[in-house]
């Protein structure tokens, strides 16, 4: 036992920091030819023509493609995780401000892109819709039919379903919510929203797809190697065999890079042409491609004159964009967790994904839980005032506690909620006086805390192979985006196998080679996969020790590995191979009430303490300490968590302050590092980030995920420290100076004029 | 097709006579006609600063100069950091064992950013770290680990130096 809590540099770090590290960004192969898209300039329309002529009569373009020419390698090209209902290209309609019309083909990505300038799009244009709570009874409808995947069971239902803009209405019902309104003390109720924002990886997304006499190799900046395979051979109606996906390191992923984004696109672009043919977004181009849903939550809570939270209702609204991507299980997944990490007797919960007219959304770091605890931790601070309660200890008198059901029923197992608290409330030293600012300058602080459920249900698959002469190559589908999973997994297959991590070599994605994985997702890969590579490892000792066993070397005896296959097979030849698949046990909630008795493998619990000053003059804000505290289970690499931590935490700073999607009539006016602004150097407060150790019975060695986290307590954090400094409230995100001024200015009763 | 010109530039201590089109990036020119990839690009209008490189021996954004404004010229990019195959730069090495990275798409900008501010300020402050890398963008890290990397390597440099 000595890799695990063992904070080695990442293994990769040295071909990082010499340039040499691989990307689908840097690769180019013989006879490659670039695409660029041309995209939609209406929010929704029917497409009437499509003049491509100017185009193609350009010097070096090799060739203008439309949807109809997709349809001749994919008869039906709509795909999606959640709904078929992505066309590869716009086919009759368009749904959105940058969905992919056309393809411009050419050896040089320049004139690809000057060439797509000159292409013509004619459009009827028709009624359009970008608020979430308008498109649920709004008259413009974005699909004129649901079309599940049939991936998941939880939406069969909505099959063929027409005139609604709504891809999912998840419900939860615990105990009488209304009798209990009826019957408590006090009734809170308000309403947050908050903004559409977007990952911006700085490796925007790139895809090279190589066609073969009856097969495809896919070089893809992909988190789910898996899925793209079955999805594109699905399209293609090819066995899951003749598509090879690879990926190689990717520059940030945070959600942007799941399921199938140009994947698709470039396959069937490789196969019409019958070229090797790369798809490289630029960074406005993510803007179009895939984002973080915006929100409108109303919450409603009864509580006892105890300070007991007796009843809680929770009505979210989530804006899934054009198309539902796996918008329907951000609503499910993350609407059961919408009340919150307290005990509350009396709960329900409708959580609804609308498709409107805007740039899709689907999963972001935390996979709408920011979104959820922005809203619930904001009004949990402001009933804990209301009531003249301190917020912390409101908090801790409501809190789920270890063994308690949650509000699917579920008992809370291994989840720190209390820990993460006390450790937030210790490290802010809550309970000393606090230095509350002079003149215009006020201070203030305040906490966060926030749970989220893990995937289910969900497979992951590894291989461990120890060649003749004892070296050991894990072979995985998670991929390495950043997040260190290749040091984390080879430190768990090390534990296993009492070699140093630094000595195996870890092949990762590569759908060729290494078994399924459901994804690199939802902080999912170090419980799930470290369990796998476990099982794996655990699989390749029995063997290898099963063998030295049958060439005779007794038990216990410390023999060189080698000696044990060159006595099996006569020389340094042979192999052993170690299997390990990981399934968690899982039962699917309830469909009308979302009770369920094991609704998650394990939580994930995260919690934030801010402090922040505000400037009564103008309204701005300016976060001064960031405490971020995570139960990280029983961390594998202390410092690759901690990393883990601060990057949540300051992306998160970004999404509660500065990052703001703007749009003008469905068009994103701000689509740039320069006019969207993601924190810098010198947007970064003071950071702490701690890891509770807990142990995660069922995880590997005691490990759970944490790479989402830090990021759930942060906005509310923030905006619990504003009112603690100046006595305002802000209710939508992004919380920009203007909205502070205002604030201000209306409870001094001299409001600004409205814009 | 385009125009072209020739040039002639030194990377990386190495000279590449090239023909060049006039309308290419230095980073492009560097990315695909080199094949020196380390180099990366990102938001391609010099806000992340991913690209940049150190022309005749101060920082600059490859994805905003021209390559033919090259000719002539010094470059150093990421590749041309480490002494040798065998040996990596004490800044290198500072950004391995401080976890000064995650994806790694920022670092090669983040180094040659660094390479310049600690070869003019080797005994920095925190906050001067902090101004002299504020230009470069990260989303990954939250920076802590790239700041403890920076005031890290300077204490490498300076006992190198100290050594010598």
């Amino acid at each position: 036992m000595t890799e695990m809590g063992r904070s080695l540099p990442r293994l990769e770090a040295r071909s990082k920091v010499t340039g040499r590290a691989d990307y689908v960004h840097n690769m180019r192969v013989p006879g490659m030819l670039h695409a660029k898209i041309f995209r939609s300039t209406i929010a929704h329309g029917r497409i009437l023509s499509i003049d491509t002529s100017a185009a193609r009569e350009m010097e070096g373009v090799h060739s203008v493609l439309t949807g109809e020419d997709i349809t001749r390698v994919m008869a039906k090209p709509y795909f999606g995780p959640a709904f078929h209902d992505q066309a590869i290209l716009a086919l009759e309609k368009v749904h959105f401000i940058g969905e992919p019309v056309a393809v411009v083909l050419a050896d040089d990505p320049h004139v690809a892109a000057e060439a797509a300038k000159l292409i013509l799009a004619d459009y009827e244009e028709l009624e359009a819709v970008f608020d979430e709570v308008e498109a649920v009874t709004s008259k413009a409808i974005v699909h004129d039919e649901l079309k599940p995947a049939g991936t998941f069971a939880d939406l069969k239902h909505l099959a063929g379903r027409r005139n609604t803009n709504v891809t999912l209405d998840y419900q939860l019902r615990r105990g009488d919510v209304e009798k209990a309104f009826a019957e408590c003390d006090h009734v809170f109720e308000h309403t947050f929203r908050t903004q559409q924002v977007l990952h911006v990886p700085l490796e925007s997304h790139a895809s090279l797809a190589i066609p073969g006499h009856d097969s495809l190799v896919i070089h893809t900046s992909t988190q789910t190697p898996s899925f793209v395979r079955t999805e594109i051979a699905r399209l293609l109606g090819w066995a899951d065999n003749r598509v090879s996906v690879q990926v190689p390191f990717l520059g940030g992923g945070f959600g942007a890079k799941v399921y199938v984004k140009m994947e698709a696109l470039a396959a069937a672009l490789a196969l019409l042409v019958k070229r090797p043919v790369k798809i490289a977004l630029t960074m406005e181009e993510q803007f179009y491609t895939i984002s973080k849903h915006a929100t409108t939550f109303r919450i409603k809570s009864g509580v006892s004159k105890d300070g007991r939270i007796v009843a809680r209702a929770c009505d979210v609204w989530w804006n899934g964009g054009a198309y539902a991507d796996i918008g329907p299980r951000v609503a499910q997944k993350t609407g059961f967790t919408a009340a919150g990490p307290y005990d509350i007797e009396n709960v329900r919960i409708e959580s609804t994904e609308v498709y409107t007219n805007r740039p899709p959304a689907g999963a972001l770091r935390g996979f709408g839980v920011p979104q959820l605890v922005w809203a619930y931790e904001s009004h949990t601070d402001m009933i804990a005032r209301a009531l003249g309660m301190d917020t912390v200890e409101f908090r801790r008198k409501n809190i789920l506690r270890e063994g308690r059901p949650q509000a699917t029923g579920t008992a809370m197992r291994d989840a720190a909620i209390d820990k993460v608290l006390d450790c937030v409330a210790e490290r802010m030293n809550w309970t000393a006086p606090f230095d509350r600012g002079a003149g215009a300058i006020k201070r203030g602080r305040g906490v966060g805390i926030g749970f989220k459920a893990s995937i289910s249900p969900t497979t992951s698959g590894a291989i461990v192979n120890i060649s003749a002469d004892g070296s050991i190559v894990l072979y995985t589908n998670t991929i390495d985006m950043g997040q260190g999973s290749d040091t984390g997994m080879a430190q768990l297959a090390a534990e296993v196998l009492n070699v140093p991590a630094e000595s195996i070599k870890v092949v990762h994605g590569n759908t060729d080679v290494a078994p399924y994985d459901m994804g690199t997702l939802g902080s999912r890969s170090t419980f799930h996969m470290g369990n796998a590579v476990k099982l794996a490892a655990e699989d390749a000792k029995a063997k290898l020790a099963a063998l030295a066993a049958e060439v005779g070397l007794p038990e216990g005896t410390n023999y060189d590995v080698k000696e044990i296959f060159r006595k099996r097979y006569g020389m340094q030849a042979g192999n052993v191979v170690g299997v390990g698949t990981y399934v968690p046990r899982y039962t699917p909630p309830d469909p009308k009430t979302g009770q369920s008795d094991n609704v998650t493998p394990f939580w994930m619990i995260g919690g934030t303490g801010a402090e922040v000053e505000v400037d009564t003059e103008t309204g701005h804000v300016r976060v001064i300490r960031l405490v971020n505290v995570a139960d990280a289970g029983k961390p594998i690499n202390p410092k690759i968590c901690r990393t883990q931590l601060s990057g949540g935490a300051i992306m998160q700073l970004g999404f509660t302050l500065t990052e703001d999607m703007v749009f003008d009539g469905g068009q994103v006016t701000n689509p740039s590092f320069a006019d969207y602004k993601i924190p810098g150097f010198r947007d970064v407060p003071v950071m702490e980030s701690e890891l509770v150790t807990a142990t995660q019975e069922t995880g590997p060695f005691g490990a759970k995920g944490i790479g989402e986290s830090s990021t759930f307590g942060v906005s509310p954090a923030i905006a619990n420290a504003i009112e603690d400094a100046v006595g305002v409230r802000i209710t939508e995100l992004p919380i920009r100076p203007e909205a502070v001024l205002r604030a201000l200015r209306a409870a001094e009763g001299r409001p600004l004029e409205a814009v | 097709m385009s125009e072209t010109r020739k040039i002639a530039v030194t990377i990386n201590g190495k000279r590449y006579e090239e023909e060049v089109e006039v309308r290419w990036t230095l980073a492009d020119f560097m990315r695909q006609q080199l094949g020196l990839t380390g180099t990366h690009l990102g938001c391609e209008h010099g806000v992340c600063g991913a690209c940049t490189i150190l022309f005749d021996g101060y920082s600059a954004r490859s994805c905003l100069m021209l390559a033919v404004q090259a000719d002539g010229h010094e470059i150093l990019t990421v590749e041309g950091i480490a002494p040798s195959e065998e040996q990596m730069h004490p800044l290198q090495e500072a950004f391995r064992d401080n976890h000064g990275l995650q994806c790694g798409f920022c670092t090669p900008g983040m180094l040659t950013t660094l390479l310049e501010f600690l070869r003019d300020n080797p005994d920095p402050t925190e906050q001067e770290v902090r101004i002299a890398i504020s230009g470069n963008l990260c989303r990954c890290t939250g920076y802590q680990g790239i700041v403890a990397a920076a005031l890290d390597a300077a204490q490498r440099l300076k006992a190198a130096k100290e050594a010598s």
